[in-house]
């Protein structure tokens, strides 16, 4: 499974980079967008997003695709979706959880602190 | 690897954390989702031992977990293997570890969850599947 641990560790490197996010986070909203829509929001020119945009090519978490002289960039969900679905839902479930729980573990401390006092 | 890490500052010692982590007893204070009843909660501590748990949600849909300790140093750590039963949602295995860390108010807990490799394996292959698929439905829709 070279490949596959290869293509992670691009989809991980290509994440790394907060335009990039960026990016990924608009194209999320929209479903598609040509390059100089996405370049807009940024402080940066036509260029530094071309190349943003070969990153996140290579790590497969863009398509682009060329109509005349217009550029469609669309988010490629499969990677990004399955990672981010699996995060969300066990994110709100474990945290939940985990105020239980330490809810319950702090009322076991005051009890044994009590039980501690009345056996001295 | 996806991996999910939660912290929480507990005030309580490690044991008690511990205990709570990991005991039958403990587990069924804490477990279900909402404030629907914990039907069932099974637990042998000890490397190779196993779990099992099931709930009830407030909607009436019933879900259960099980898996395997994997690792038991108490009251440090504890690292269990997971899984859904049925599992439409998350099928496979996934590992869940909980860290916990003396400090002055109590016990500081690192909580992680990952996806195991075997899991993206799964997963890469469906993505091998879809992507056939879609050449073929391309290849069918353009006549050739």
């Amino acid at each position: 499974m070279v490949n596959h641990h290869e293509r992670l560790d691009r989809t991980f490197a290509a994440l790394v980079d907060p335009t990039r996010r960026a990016i990924l986070e608009r194209l999320e909203r929209k479903d598609s967008a040509s390059i100089s829509e996405l370049a807009e929001p940024f402080a940066i020119k036509l260029p530094a997003v071309m190349k943003h945009l070969d990153v996140l090519d290579d790590a497969g978490l863009v398509t682009r695709s060329k109509s005349g002289r217009t550029v469609t960039v669309r988010l490629r969900p499969q990677p990004m979706r399955e990672a981010l679905a699996w995060l969300r839902r066990y994110e709100r479930f474990w945290s939940g959880r985990l105020d239980m729980l330490a809810a319950y573990a702090e009322s076991k401390e005051a009890e044994a602190r009590r039980k501690g006092k009345k056996g001295r | 690897m996806t991996s999910l890490t939660l912290v929480r500052r507990i005030r309580a010692r490690p044991a008690i954390v511990f205990d709570a982590v990991t005991t039958a007893e403990g587990i069924a204070h804490w477990w279900g989702p909402d404030a629907g009843p914990v039907l069932l909660s099974e637990s042998d501590p000890r490397v190779g031992g196993r779990y099992r748990l099931r709930f009830r949600m407030l909607d009436g849909t019933e879900h259960e977990s099980s898996g395997e300790f994997l690792e038991v140093v108490r009251p440090e750590r504890v690292v269990m293997s997971w899984r859904w039963k049925g599992g439409l949602e998350d099928p496979g295995e996934s590992r869940v570890e909980i860290r916990l860390r003396a400090i002055p108010e109590g016990t500081e807990l690192i909580f992680t969850h990952a996806q195991l490799h075997d899991e993206e394996t799964r997963r890469s292959h469906e993505e091998g599947w879809t992507c056939s698929l879609d050449k073929l439905e391309a290849q069918t829709a353009t006549g050739t």
